[in-house]
């Protein structure tokens, strides 16, 4: 009787600290949804930052993290190849122990790095610098992604591929890549989720820009960073429109993650 | 050279790139710290004072001290040193000795409150994510029914997406206030900051200690149970023991994700360079430090600001690493 009456005390417990936890998360939740819903309007998406829009800093974060991307993920698939397919002894452990390290690292750290690295060599904060500590971010994501998933491709493949006479790097990019790509694209668009979403790199690397710009060698303009500026403004014209883009943000970031989330479910 | 030995070549290099920039990182913070390493030493790490001007008596006639500034200067020419400044003394005059008297105003910088103020709002954080993250993937595991499993850990997964900065501008605006209601204080302070951080922190540790739980093999669980066990019991005498170290190594792993967190924290926490007298004050921690002062800092404080740099990413390394290989090493 006492243990089914602990039993009980216990999953109460266990119930009720779940509820509690999910009643914060909700509460976020709703809050971000009805004061980022009563703040948005159309014209968010046509006026830049100066004009009391969005649009320039929608562009900026999108554009650096594209570049992110486009830098970050071949670097990373490569060094994950490496890691699965070439890598069998002592160093490709370290690499991948290191690189796991890195995925956790402070990200405020990676953006103080890349200040030392670019923003003082140059002179000024850049949108270059920021696109580079984005990739510094993505980099690592990338490589455990494609670690893990090139270890799902059963061996018969790869050995089908070789005895067509196919060398190992034309059985890689043309037969593992393949088998593995409904996971890899996922876990792109994970990391891409993920680094859009970051403030702290960002602040002293890209800072922000109210303006239109195209150009990477100036301040640039970056959703995250300018929400931190206007949240802290002590107006609340400015409070509103950081809820507005703090919605918009959380839209685009949640989108990516069911998108992605999807594409694995397809499969099985 | 082949096409096959160059792949391999991309592949190596790229491989090794994660090596170069992570010794990078290391060495650029440790050169950028050097300066304030020296000046300060290990006495930054418990010295609390930020940004206070002492005057330094000293003894060298005028002409030598400025020669070795010089020197310092030359040998730290990242960051020029150019907070202290020698200011003779106007009414010193000539001593006995017969040697001109004179002081030097220094700028000096120690990084204990903020040392303080992450490590403290980092335990509160767990405090409070530790047990309600257990309850949650305790739940997800055990309790919940079939129907609720996958919706309530997306939801989780979600979460755990979602960037900091949300989690940062809510806690500003609508969870600080009823903090202060309930424990009084300021709004702005050390505990909103660290519940703000642990509410942060609270899906990602769920995700990754559910996940660790469900390692458990149900044959391991069935058999309990048809011993006779209850829920509880199975928990605490079959998952528990078997999942441990993954248990263990994702609240580290976490707590290594807490300890570096910037914009979670930045909104709360009220960044005054202040010991909290109590829980309910405010104070500053070294992400925090970084996020507001990198912009416009030089010379010593910039150095200094490196330092708290270097000293942050030490830890987090050796939090992140223990976690990884010794709690979560995954079978290769």
């Amino acid at each position: 009787m006492k243990r089914l009456i602990i039993n009980k005390i216990a999953l109460s417990l266990s119930v009720l600290s779940a509820l509690i936890g999910l009643v914060f998360l909700a509460w976020i939740l709703v809050t971000l949804f009805s004061k980022g819903i009563n703040s948005l309007s159309f014209s968010l998406f046509t006026q830049d930052l100066i004009n009391g829009g969005l649009r320039n800093l929608i562009f900026g974060q999108f554009l650096m993290a594209l570049i992110a991307t486009i830098i970050g993920v071949p670097l990373g698939m490569m060094a994950g190849i490496y890691l699965r397919e070439y890598g069998h002894g002592k160093y490709a452990n370290i690499i991948r122990d290191l690189s796991d390290i890195m995925m956790s690292a402070p990200s405020i750290i990676i953006g103080s790095f890349v200040f030392v690295l670019i923003v003082e060599p140059f002179g000024s904060i850049n949108g270059w610098a920021g696109s580079i500590a984005l990739t510094i971010m993505l980099i690592p994501i990338v490589v455990s992604t494609t670690d893990n998933m090139l270890s799902l491709v059963p061996k018969e493949l790869r050995e089908a591929g070789i005895a067509l006479g196919g060398g190992k790097h034309q059985v890689i990019l043309s037969i593992i890549l393949k088998a593995a790509r409904v996971g890899l694209m996922t876990g792109i668009l994970l990391g891409f989720a993920r680094i859009i979403g970051e403030t702290a790199p960002l602040l002293f690397t890209s800072g922000t820009n109210s303006f239109w710009t195209t150009d990477l060698n100036n301040a640039f303009p970056s959703l995250t960073v300018s929400i931190y500026n206007l949240a802290n403004f002590p107006t609340d014209k400015a409070r509103d429109l950081a809820w507005a883009a703090s919605f918009i943000l959380t839209m685009i970031v949640l989108f990516i993650n069911i998108v992605g989330r999807f594409f694995t479910r397809d499969k099985g | 050279m082949n096409r096959e030995s160059i792949f391999k070549k991309v592949a190596f290099s790229s491989a090794t790139l994660i090596l170069v920039m992570l010794a990078s990182i290391f060495v650029m913070l440790f050169i950028s710290a050097k300066p304030a390493m020296q000046e300060y030493g290990w006495h930054f790490l418990v010295d609390s004072s930020w940004g206070k001007t002492i005057e330094v008596k000293s003894d060298k006639p005028l002409a030598t001290q400025k020669s070795t500034t010089k020197k310092t200067i030359n040998d730290e020419n990242l960051f020029a040193n150019e907070d202290s400044a020698i200011i003779p003394l106007s009414d010193g005059g000539i001593e006995d000795s017969g040697q001109p008297k004179n002081t030097i105003t220094k700028i000096i910088y120690g990084g204990f409150i903020p040392i303080i103020g992450t490590i403290l709002s980092t335990l509160i954080a767990m405090a409070f994510a530790v047990p309600i993250a257990m309850g949650i993937s305790i739940f997800l595991s055990e309790i919940a029914p079939k129907f609720l499993i996958k919706p309530v850990g997306l939801a989780i997964e979600l979460l755990a997406a979602i960037p900091s900065i949300i989690y940062g501008m809510w806690g500003l605006f609508y969870f600080a206030p009823i903090v202060q209601d309930i424990f009084g204080g300021d709004q702005i302070s050390l505990l909103t900051a660290g519940l703000v951080l642990g509410i942060m922190i609270l899906p990602f540790m769920a995700a990754i200690t559910r996940d660790a739980m469900n390692t458990t093999p149900s044959v391991l669980k069935e058999s309990a149970y048809s011993l006779g066990a209850t829920k509880f019991e199975v928990v605490k005498d079959v998952i528990f023991p078997y999942a441990k170290v993954g248990i263990i190594g994702s609240v580290i792993l976490s707590l290594g994700r807490a300890l570096g967190e910037t914009m979670a924290v930045a909104f709360l926490i009220g960044s005054v360079f202040k010991i909290p007298g109590s829980l309910t004050n405010p104070t500053i921690s070294i992400p925090v430090v970084l996020a507001n002062n990198f912009g416009e800092a030089s010379g010593n404080m910039m150095s200094a600001l490196f330092y708290l740099a270097f000293v942050l990413f030490v830890f987090s390394f050796i939090i992140i690493g223990t976690a990884k290989f010794y709690f979560l090493r995954k079978h290769r």
